[in-house]
């Protein structure tokens, strides 16, 4: 069969228009799943009622690191509307006391042995309803043995810290792994010769995804016909039906997982959590079905949190400013168990993408990770298997380059922008980057900011600063720059996989006989607008209205195998999925039309969803028709099956490659500290825009998340190890007030490898903004150095030149 | 979802009732006014009071109305009555200013007075406003009525002096002539507790200091006060320096703790900060010169 060229990106408004006014392709059109959510017709895994449910409660842990001695149940037991109490040892002989991670480790489902973090779970409750369960947790009596805690990640690899591992054979110290990147001799070299030389200590401080729907799960173990069932919060639905099948000794072909609606995931539903496990368990025992639904409190102290990396990076320059070399050490906390959520064979992440967005040919990454007394996790808030530390990285220490040298910060990232001509381009720790036109966006976001003008702004308002008799109150005004390259859409099969499973993507595409169609999908979406987003992919390739294209995501029974829907990987594969997919309904379109209209399929020509006879476009056929011929009577040539079906399994060649320059704009009240963001500049280059109006909702949501972390999210430990970050009261979360009206703007530089061109969206803003805010911040108080995130406590302590650590309590 | 621990739920008519109510339970009845503050602890398991006697069918208690030389605000007024109320806008711009700020219009549509200063946090924002401006409460218990100077009201964190049986029922605050008043809050967020706080008034004779008040919050200043620095003020003429030297002396009397909110040195600098920006704006306004 002949293949047809995947049509190019056409530009929003030459694109038809469906009856119902919807783009025939890409363009703003508004997302068919709101019609339910401004409804209030979502329906979430809280949502889920089954005749008979009971209802578990988890008894955490409180202290961080403890000796169990003994588990006194009875009481709860006794409670009259108790049908279960679980507990580590009872899980023992069932051999589900511990789970693998997705790293390679393994986690305690309930704890056995010790506590090794402050919120741990420790016993299970299954109860009619969930008053009575919590209320039954109060009567579980638990004599703990308190253990001096591993807190400050610093010290976790001093010869006399706890060893908090004890479980695993033989370990003698809190070290989880040694691993490097780049070439380390060369770097060397580079820095020899080096006229300038700039360290700095970095804290990306732990954060949390904080999603606005908490994890949870409904378990229903038929003990008929053997079937699990679970509803839960998973971004990965096919990859969590072969961990059960794998850890729980289930038949694969009797599990089915749904994900129904999610509120939010930002990575924090990537991953297997013990509630998920002991609501099965609670199911399997009770014979009932078992509703588990973490509080937000449980959310914040014990499922995946993000970053806590302690970075130390030299960067070696010439005296005019050309970047010569980038050597980083990091110091990685994992908490108590090695839970990151990434492929396996990069157990740092992407991070060692760390050379950015620049043109210097030596680089070299050394990274540590250990064990200490928090919860788990480490990838997670939409940070692009840590790109975000590694963009936050490079973007602070181009700063730090450019404050010694007293260059202005924009001057020096275009010379050393890696230039149009250097695509595709390979970085010096092998990376491949697929297209860009760098300065073209840094040149975008400086005019939209009147980049010149703003400088100008605070040259006149710092000279009136100095004058005697100055108003002390008068704000400090801050322009902070920034400029990131993603890597999205793992990935390449032979590269990446998760657990062993490789990162491919299947989609299947059916085109009902009267042309309606149904897009099935392995990805799964968290508030994206994949129901939208998908439906135009297809409709771009072969003209049906996307809202005749039906996209069913979310349950195990009914779509394909897929890895699912995290590090912006959504669109780069599925997105290519869908487009193959359409693109093979298209071709064999073709060849039903050719028979149809008994000619060639070489004298046929497409245009706007529609095969006609070149010379004579009244002879045509449109896709519907093609459909309802297909699963006719009229004769398919030789080898064609009937029916308008197709399945694809799509395996990225490459990642993409999105990138963006922002700037940021702040005045600092320099005797209280407050910092205003007064504006943000975003111009995001991710290839052509399907939904415009959804890729800029996703933007402003990550740009939010930017000042979020940079300004106040942050959990962080007391000596004793107890989260400090447990309730909204104590993890702040942005709001609207501390956002300024975003200014976006774009580039387009579509993706060689990609079907239809496009990048990956979903993670740009919040792994490229952090860095403009701090940037900007930092230069509003003239100084080099501070971590985030700049509450006004941390802004004028850094103004006093005494900053402070964001990851320990004050004391 | 965090789930309290079982209560019974009894709803007053009026105020002898839940009077009543109260004492027929001895001490572990609570009033629920609002409620942003008792329930978010009684989820938390924190407070675990054995009956709650519901204050929310008393619209008596809910007005804001001048009374005498006094301006009365009834115990069930909810934040967002005093954030709006004419009366209070024209004599004490210190009201909306700190209403404005305090948590987000969900909780000021339902959180009371009343409420905000019996929950006694150490960090409410009501309270650093009543003690700035010498106001005093109006308590009823079966036996009678008694007024208790918002100064002497807070025995300690979420301590107060009303008994188990006992119920304000209004807050009274002096009419004062030439004066001006302001609040000033530095917080994380929009919406977060304060990491200090700080309100005065200055009542002015010419140039002269006749009277003055301040209030502070969330930095452990006795009674969220500090009568040293309004004594060093009072009688005086109205000068930077004289308001430089209070504010600091403010920053040094107080007792703040550290925590995530900042550290000891940042608060006290900050309660100098707020306390000299909240005197200088009472001032502009006590002189008609500022809005
Ligand atoms: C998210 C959030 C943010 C907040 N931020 C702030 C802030 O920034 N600044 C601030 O100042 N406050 C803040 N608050 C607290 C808010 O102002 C509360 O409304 C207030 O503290 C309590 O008022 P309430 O009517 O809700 O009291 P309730 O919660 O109903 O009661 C609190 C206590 O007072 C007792 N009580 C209530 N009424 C009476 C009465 N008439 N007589 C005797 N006892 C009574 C109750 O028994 C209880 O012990 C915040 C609250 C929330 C939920």
């Amino acid at each position: 069969m002949t293949t047809t060229d995947m049509p190019a990106a056409p530009s929003s408004d030459t694109v038809p228009r469906s009856p119902a006014g919807n783009p025939l392709g890409f363009g703003h059109m508004l997302r068919k799943e709101d019609a339910r959510f401004v409804r209030g017709q979502g329906h979430y895994v809280d949502d889920v009622r089954l005749p008979g449910m009971l209802h578990g409660a988890i008894l955490r842990s409180s202290y961080a690191h403890a000796r169990v001695v003994s588990i006194d149940t009875s009481a709860a037991e006794a409670h009259p509307k108790v049908k279960a109490v679980i507990t580590g040892k009872i899980l023992e002989t069932l051999n589900l006391a511990w789970m693998p991670t997705l790293s390679g480790d393994v986690t305690a489902v309930l704890a056995t042995d010790k506590v090794r973090f402050h919120g741990q779970e420790v016993a299970f409750v299954v109860a009619e309803d969930e008053y009575s369960a919590r209320d039954a947790l109060e009567l579980i009596e638990v004599e703990y043995e308190p253990l001096p805690a591993v807190v400050d990640a610093t010290h976790a690899l001093d010869p006399d810290a706890p060893i908090i591992r004890d479980d695993l054979e033989g370990r003698t110290d809190n070290k989880i792994y040694d691993w490097e990147a780049g070439d380390e001799a060369a770097c060397d070299e580079a820095f020899a010769k080096a006229d300038v030389v700039v360290a700095e200590d970095l804290v990306y401080p732990r954060v949390h995804p904080a999603p606005m729907e908490t994890c949870g799960a409904v378990a229903h173990m038929d003990k008929v016909t053997g079937k699990l069932t679970i509803w839960t919060t998973t971004q990965a639905p096919h990859a969590h039906r072969t961990v059960y099948a794998l850890v729980a000794g289930l038949p694969e072909h009797k599990i089915q997982v749904i994900s129904p609606d999610i509120g939010g995931g930002f990575g924090n539903k990537v991953g297997i959590y013990p509630g998920y496990v002991l609501a099965i368990v609670g199911s399997i025992v009770t014979g009932a079905p078992v509703k588990w639904m973490e509080d937000r409190s449980e959310n914040l102290m014990s499922t995946s949190f993000a970053r806590d990396y302690h970075m130390h990076g030299e960067i070696a320059a010439t005296k005019d400013g050309k970047i010569l070399a980038l050597r980083v050490r990091v110091l990685a906390d994992h908490g108590a168990f090695n839970g990151v959520a990434q492929p396996t064979k990069f157990p740092a992440g992407f991070f060692h993408i760390f050379t950015g967005s620049y043109d210097y040919p030596a680089a070299h990454c050394k990274v540590t990770a250990v064990y200490t007394n928090k919860a788990l996790g480490g990838v997670a808030y939409a940070c692009s298997f840590r790109i975000t530390e590694a963009v936050y990285l490079v973007e602070r220490m181009v700063n730090c380059l450019a404050f010694e040298l007293k260059q202005d910060p924009a001057e020096l990232r275009m010379k050393n922008l890696l230039r149009p001509e250097q695509f595709p381009y390979m970085s010096p720790t092998g990376w491949e980057y697929d297209s860009g036109d760098y300065p073209r966006a840094l040149r975008e976001a400086m005019r939209i900011a009147g980049y010149e003008e703003l400088r100008r702004e605070q040259a006149s308002r710092r000279a009136a600063a100095a004058q005697p008799g100055a108003d002390p109150t008068a704000p400090l005004m801050g322009i902070g720059l920034s400029f990131f390259t993603e890597g999205v859409g793992a990935g390449p099969r032979k590269h990446m996989d998760i657990l062993g499973l490789g990162m491919a993507d299947g989609c299947e595409l059916r085109i009902h006989p009267t042309g309606k169609a149904q897009l099935r999908l392995s990805v799964q979406t968290q508030g994206q607008g994949h129901e939208t987003t998908f439906a135009q992919i297809v409709s771009h390739v072969i003209g049906l209205p996307p809202e005749d294209i039906e996209v069913i995501h979310g349950d195990t029974d009914n779509t394909p195998f897929g890895l699912g829907t995290y590090g912006s990987r959504s669109t780069p594969v599925s997105g290519a999925a869908a487009a193959v997919a359409a693109q093979r309904i298209k071709d064999k379109a073709r060849v039903i039309a050719a028979a149809a209209l008994e000619c060639s399929v070489d004298d046929l020509e497409w245009e706007h969803g529609r095969w006609f006879v070149r010379g004579d476009p009244t002879q045509g056929k449109t896709i519907a028709e093609l459909a309802m011929i297909a699963h006719g009577s009229l004769e398919l040539p030789e080898g064609v099956e009937g029916h308008l079906d197709a399945s694809v399994v799509y395996n990225p060649p490459n990642l993409t490659y999105p990138f963006g320059a922002y700037i940021c704009v702040v005045d600092v009240d320099p005797q209280t500290g407050q910092v205003k963001v007064r504006r943000f500049i975003a111009v995001d280059d991710c290839g052509p825009r399907i939904n415009p109006m959804i890729v800029e909702g996703q933007i402003h949501g990550g740009l939010a998340d930017g000042i979020g972390m940079a300004l106040m999210e942050v959990i962080a430990f007391d000596r004793d190890g107890n989260n400090l970050g447990g309730s909204f009261m104590d993890y702040l979360l942005p709001t609207s007030m501390e956002c300024p009206s975003w200014e976006l703007g774009q580039t387009v530089t579509p993706s060689p490898h990609h079907p239809i061109g496009v990048k990956g969206v979903g993670e740009s803003a919040t792994v490229g903004s952090p860095p403009a805010v701090v940037n900007a911040v930092l230069d509003a108080l003239q100084v080099r150095s501070a971590d985030m995130p700049f509450t006004p406590a941390m802004t004028w302590r850094a103004l006093e030149g005494r900053p402070m650590r964001p990851d320990l309590a004050i004391e | 979802m965090q789930v309290p621990a079982p209560f019974e739920y009894q709803r007053a008519g009026s105020v002898d009732e839940a009077i009543a109510l109260l004492a027929r339970s001895g001490g572990d009845a609570r009033l629920v006014a609002g409620g942003h503050s008792l329930l978010p602890m009684m989820k938390l398991r924190l407070a675990r009071p054995e009956t709650l006697v519901d204050i929310n069918g008393l619209s008596d208690l809910e007005y804001v109305k001048v009374d005498g030389d006094e301006i009365a605000i009834g115990a069930m007024t909810r934040h967002v009555g005093v954030l709006e109320s004419a009366v209070l806008a024209e004599h004490y711009r210190i009201f909306a200013e700190a209403e404005r700020v305090i948590a987000d219009p969900l909780v000021r549509n339902r959180g009371t007075v009343g409420g905000s200063l019996c929950q006694a946090d150490p960090s409410e924002d009501l309270s650093a406003v009543f003690a700035a401006l010498k106001g005093r409460a109006v308590i009823r218990s079966a036996s009678g009525t008694r007024s208790v100077d918002l100064r002497a009201f807070h025995l300690g964190p979420y301590e107060t002096v009303v008994g188990d049986a006992e119920i304000v029922v209004e807050v009274r605050v002096p009419i004062r002539p030439h004066t001006g008043s302001a609040y000033e809050k530095v917080e994380r967020r929009a919406g977060d507790w304060s990491v200090a706080a700080a309100g005065a008034f200055v009542q002015l004779r010419g140039d002269t200091i006749d009277d003055v008040g301040i209030g502070m919050t969330a930095v452990g200043a006795a009674h969220f006060t500090c009568e040293e620095a309004e004594d060093s003020l009072r009688g005086g003429p109205v000068s930077p320096e004289a308001i430089d030297e209070a504010a600091r002396i403010c920053g040094q009397r107080c007792n703040p703790s550290a925590d995530q909110r900042g550290p000891v040195d940042y608060k006290r600098h900050l309660v100098s900060v707020l306390v000299a920006r909240a005197l200088t704006r009472s001032v502009a306004r006590a002189r008609g010169e500022a809005a």
